[in-house]
């Protein structure tokens, strides 16, 4: 496939907005879910963290 | 847990040996989806020939159809796994099921999204409430549904069962979805590729939109790899192995 040049290209024959529509909704889709996860992991790591240093704050005061 | 000689499948069902292959597995999951789907993007906009019919609007088909064939199949895969987990009882099965629905619901999104951008120029409307599009729709209702519902019952175990029940039920919907195209009269077309026949594609068509199938299904391992690290962290923070865990992250 050939396309001459990029006009062309983003032009995708007369349909540009639904072919690019598409791949660019998509790709939004793939890179939100991949902040989110990594997010979510930061998240965790940081709410356990502070979890186990309050349940070793609440062990030393007991003891 | 003391490994012993012989490999077993049950080793791996424990959270806590899981927890460090899964992290071990991701990367290599995520690599192979980015490689593939570099491919399988350069095959579908320098090699593949304009449609005959369609012009280049068709060109939607090389993520409109993995990403539906992805959103069916993540769907069996999360029953099969609740299933697993409601009836042998596994912690890790459950946690697996709750891993994959966003993944899911987001390429049952993607599905229906580039769906109404194809059927726009090519039936001349965005939605119809043909047979495969509602199906698909309730599909994305199905996701959103287990998500919430888990999400919604604070005891893991009941949250666990309930949404396992519902999972399994909405199976169901997987079928009508995928021979709606021929139980019914629809607008949608019938396949292009099936079990029974030999593809009407053209090769390098078929190619790309395989191989971008193959792309996102890697995407789809490597993204629930990731996902289930962090519900494991969740879910079993009272163990002594996630405290030392985190000890050594922080």
């Amino acid at each position: 496939m050939n396309w001459g040049s990029w006009q062309n290209f983003f032009a995708m024959g007369g349909y540009g907005l639904y072919v690019w529509g598409s791949y660019a909704v998509t790709l939004i889709a793939l890179i939100a879910e991949i902040v989110a996860l990594i997010t979510r992991r930061r998240g965790v790591i940081e709410r356990l963290a502070k979890y186990y240093a309050a349940r070793r704050r609440n062990h030393e005061t007991e003891a | 847990m003391k490994r012993t000689g012989r490999f077993s499948w049950f080793y791996f069902s424990s959270p806590q040996s899981f927890y460090p292959l899964a992290g071990a597995l991701q990367p290599w999951f995520a690599g192979l989806a980015v490689i593939l789907c570099a491919i399988g993007l350069y095959i579908s906009f320098f090699v593949a020939p304009t449609d005959a019919q369609q012009g280049e609007s068709y060109r939607i088909i090389f993520i409109h159809v993995p990403a539906a064939w992805m959103s069916m199949f993540l769907y069996l895969v999360m029953g099969f796994w609740s299933g697993v987990g409601l009836v042998l009882n596994t912690r890790l099965s459950s946690m697996v099921a709750t891993a994959l629905a966003p993944t899911g619901a987001m390429f049952t999104f993607v599905a229906l999204w580039t769906g109404a951008l194809w059927g726009k120029p090519t039936w001349g409307t965005w939605w119809v409430w043909d047979a495969r599009l509602t199906s698909e729709l309730i599909l994305l209702f199905l996701y959103i549904g287990f998500m919430a519902l888990q999400a919604a019952i604070d005891d893991q175990r009941r949250a666990d069962k309930a949404g396992a029940v519902l999972a399994l039920v909405g199976v169901i919907n997987i079928p009508i979805i995928y021979f709606s195209v021929k139980w019914w009269s629809t607008l949608h077309q019938g396949a292009s590729v099936s079990m029974t026949s030999a593809p009407t594609m053209a090769k390098t068509m078929l190619l790309g939109m395989l191989i971008m199938a193959l792309g996102f299904w890697m995407y789809s391992i490597a993204a629930t790899l990731a996902r289930v690290r962090c519900v494991i962290l969740e879910r079993e923070r009272q163990t002594e192995w996630v405290a030392a865990e985190i000890g050594g992250q922080a």
